[in-house]
């Protein structure tokens, strides 16, 4: 195939999976015959598993694959952005050893980049990686790391020079997590949920081939990384519909999608649960009320026209026009209704609010909601942060002056470390 | 299009966004606020006349460009922006579409051509004394009188009330309540016994009149004791033109923000370069964007038929007032002790959202009649 045009991808799409679609193989026997025939991953390399599709086709052998029911690669959790990764910045070893077994399944992978003292500000990593002999040692912390205590493997931001710039002095590496200087702590969050963990790392080793690019070039591999995390937000409900039906393959993918999705079942309650609303505010009578009324409106228009705005976006990238300003206010518009919805829960709960579990109004779920709501203007870049990109990328307003850029890392100020 | 514009629909809002650059200067803006008319009527000829933009929205059978809603909304967006002084609202906007909504076919043939070639201004009198546009606030009666009506009452906050020509005036029939007996008609400005004054506007850029009625011979429009819904539609689509307006004008003040906060310098560096004063610059982002798209899809859903445009025109209307007059807020405070002058233009804007905040309804007001739309439709499902 030199030209791709869709029908073509349909028919030819549609010819294997008659050939080769069985429900009663085994999850990863399936998923090493689909690495093998390109149709797993079309859109990479030939030479990778893939056959050079244009990522605009994807959805198109993606419908094929819905239509006949058949299951696709492992497209769940971090595995996907180390993939992307190791594409872009990999070497033959890497691509040889790891993509193989992310596309089937088989391995788990994490991202190592925050730590305690390094959140918004990733460049200040302190976690060191140091050469000795023929391996590097890694010691530090870690934190806010989904599924470390299922990985494999882990993406490894630290840093190997104190005496450059913050971010010159950092190096992205692949770290072995079965090994014994990697200890997996659950991290408990305020709403009771341990969806996260620490990793404390301790004389863990590496081995040099185990880097990804070159000593000091890890702030670059880590924005592509990042880049494809911020992407494939919505990869997660996409591909998180597991089905009922009883071959083995289809049993054997539920399980893997229940254990992918464990860490993420409070998520809709963080997002505030708008469509709950009405059904809420019927429920107890508080509908009547005025006050709550105008509060359940302002929520609601909130809501709306934030949806709208989002279609705006995607309107426009589907008229192939340059995006618009509207295509970054997304995560900033989430976290206000997130807020404003907690607010009107809290309002129509009344004294309920104080309550929780089962004796919380829905078996505890409004209370769920209410404690849960703080995490979403954290997570993947705080409001402010996203106020920063906002105003810097959309609306070219300066950066603000920094004092940790032009100076040995070393000399920056950092957090005391209790 | 609820959610892009076609490249005709672009076009036409930079052709518009040049024309008021260069006929709606702030010094024209300040100048034509000092008049009593309030509009140049050199610029409203080339507007009417060689734009159209006066019959926008009229059907070509009565003399109009036959385009919808969403265009008509694209061209008071650009006016909001420019703050143009013109009395476009309540000629082409308010009155045009009371008539296309309950007029006879002989009065529609009769009255619209004038108004969409911009030789009649015409304006819409509601509310009266209380300011309420509901059609329990309407007071004013109609009786019959040898073939015609006679009006008794005060109309108040009509815009442009004391320019127009040709007044179309809500009233009802002695006795009557509620939506019952409402009818609308049609009044000369040169009729006996009209007693026009012009009110102290907050916003000088849009004038307000207060009309008194005694004895006023008027024609009807459309069907007796008809008017409650054809008056409702007129004013969902006003509310969603508002909308839009207020939206132009709430980004034109968001732009001159970023503009001064990258001029002004303070502590040896741009005000810009803060992160307090960027991340209330990202915040007003957001607002606008929001009532943008709010603002945006009640207009095209006019144009689609949604059976929803009622709350759709009170969101997009609560919507735009909050985040106009947000704006405006943070405007003023980003430009600091200037920004309170006479001298700076903000206040021109800032007065605009002030009066347009209230004009058709308090955002109180919209906020909970959509709530009542939207509980009356699922009811009804």
């Amino acid at each position: 195939m030199s030209e791709f045009t869709e029908q073509q991808v349909r028919t030819d799409v549609r010819a294997w999976l008659e050939a080769n679609w069985d429900p009663n193989l085994g999850l990863v026997e399936w998923r090493n015959k689909l690495v093998d025939s390109g149709w797993g991953a079309p859109h990479w390399p030939k030479e990778w598993y893939g056959m050079d599709l244009p990522v605009g086709l994807v959805p198109v052998v993606d419908e094929e694959f819905e239509s006949f029911g058949a299951i696709g690669v492992a497209k769940i959790g971090i595995r996907v952005f180390a993939a992307a990764t190791i594409l872009a910045h990999g070497t033959d070893l890497h691509k040889e050893k790891f993509l193989r077994r992310i596309l089937t399944g088989e391995d788990t992978w994490c991202q190592l980049f925050s730590e305690p003292g390094s959140g918004s500000d990733l460049a200040g990593a302190m976690t060191r990686a140091e050469r000795q002999g023929n391996k590097w040692i890694v010691n530090g912390q870690k934190v806010w790391t989904t599924s470390a205590h299922k990985a494999e493997y882990g993406l490894l931001l630290a840093r190997t020079d104190m005496d450059v710039p913050k971010h010159q002095g950092l190096t992205y590496f692949i770290l072995d997590m079965k090994q014994p200087g990697v200890e997996v702590v659950p991290l408990r969050q305020m709403n009771g949920y341990a969806s996260f963990n620490q990793v404390f790392i301790t004389d863990a080793e590496i081995a040099p081939e185990f880097m990804i690019e070159g000593e000091g070039e890890g702030w670059k591999v880590a924005t592509t990384t990042l880049m494809h995390e911020r992407r494939t937000a919505d990869g997660l409900r996409k591909y998180s519909k597991p089905s009922d039906r009883p071959e083995r393959i289809y049993q054997e993918e539920a399980a893997e999608i229940a254990v992918a999705l464990e860490p993420y079942k409070w998520y809709p309650q963080r997002a505030g649960r708008v469509d709950l609303i009405m059904q809420r505010a019927k429920e107890t009578g508080r509908i009547n009320d005025p006050v709550v009324r105008q509060e359940i409106a302002k929520l609601l228009i909130l809501d709306r026209s934030a949806e709208w705005t989002a279609r705006r976006a995607r309107a426009a990238q589907a008229q192939g026009r340059p995006q618009g300003p509207e295509g970054s206010l997304g995560k900033l518009a989430s976290s206000y209704i997130a807020r404003a919805s907690n607010q009107v829960h809290t309002l129509i709960t009344g004294t309920d609010a104080m309550l929780t579990g089962d004796e919380s109004p829905m078996d505890g779920l409004i209370a769920e909601i209410l404690v849960s709501t703080p995490a979403i203007s954290i997570a993947g870049g705080t409001d402010e942060i996203q106020k920063n990109i906002i105003s810097e990328r959309v609306l070219k307003m300066p950066k603000e002056p920094r004092s940790d850029t032009d100076r040995p890392f070393r000399d920056v100020p950092k957090n005391i470390v209790t | 299009m609820k959610f892009s514009f076609t490249d005709e629909q672009q076009e036409f809002r930079l052709m518009l966004r040049r024309f008021l650059e260069d006929k709606s200067p702030t010094t024209e803006v300040r100048r034509l606020m000092e008049t009593d008319a309030g509009s140049d009527p050199e610029v409203w000829r080339q507007l009417s006349q060689e734009l159209g933009l006066t019959a926008v929205h009229i059907p070509e059978e009565y003399g109009g460009q036959g385009f919808g809603i969403s265009e008509l909304a694209i061209a008071v967006e650009e006016m909001g922006r420019a703050l143009l002084c013109a009395p476009y609202f309540a000629s082409t906007v308010m009155a045009a579409t009371a008539i296309l909504k309950a007029g006879t076919e002989e009065q529609k043939r009769a009255l619209l051509p004038k108004i969409a070639a911009g030789e009649v201004i015409a304006t819409l009198a509601v509310a009266e004394q209380q300011g309420d546009w509901t059609a329990g606030g309407i007071a004013t009666t109609a009786t019959p009188s040898s073939g015609a009506f006679q009006l008794n009452g005060t109309k108040s906050f009509v815009l442009d009330g004391c320019a127009a020509d040709l007044i179309v005036v809500t009233a009802r029939k002695p006795g009557s309540s509620g939506e019952d007996g409402l009818s609308l008609f049609t009044v000369a400005s040169d009729a006996a016994g009209l007693k026009k004054t012009a009110l102290k506007a907050v916003d000088d850029t849009r004038k307000l009149a207060r009309l008194e009625f005694e004895n006023v011979e008027a024609s009807l429009l459309g069907e007796e004791g008809g008017a409650a819904e054809p008056l409702q539609e007129t004013l969902d689509i006003s509310a969603i033109c508002l909308a839009n307006e207020m939206v132009g004008g709430a980004e034109r003040l968001r732009e001159s923000s970023v503009e001064y906060a990258n001029l002004r310098v303070q502590f040896g560096r741009p005000i810009s370069s803060f992160q307090t004063l960027k991340h209330k610059a990202a915040d007003m982002l957001l607002d606008v964007e929001l009532a943008k798209s709010a603002a945006y899809y009640a207009a095209a859903a006019v144009d689609d038929g949604d059976d929803d445009v009622s709350a759709l025109a009170s969101l997009a209307k609560a919507s735009a007032a909050d985040a106009y007059m947000q704006t405006a807020v943070h405007t003023i405070q980003i430009h600091g002790g200037i920004g309170f002058t006479w001298d700076n233009d903000t206040h021109l804007w800032f007065k605009r959202a002030k009066s347009s905040e209230v004009f058709l309804g308090t955002t109180a007001f919209h906020r909970e009649r959509m709530m009542q739309n939207w509980q009356e439709q699922e009811a009804a499902q």
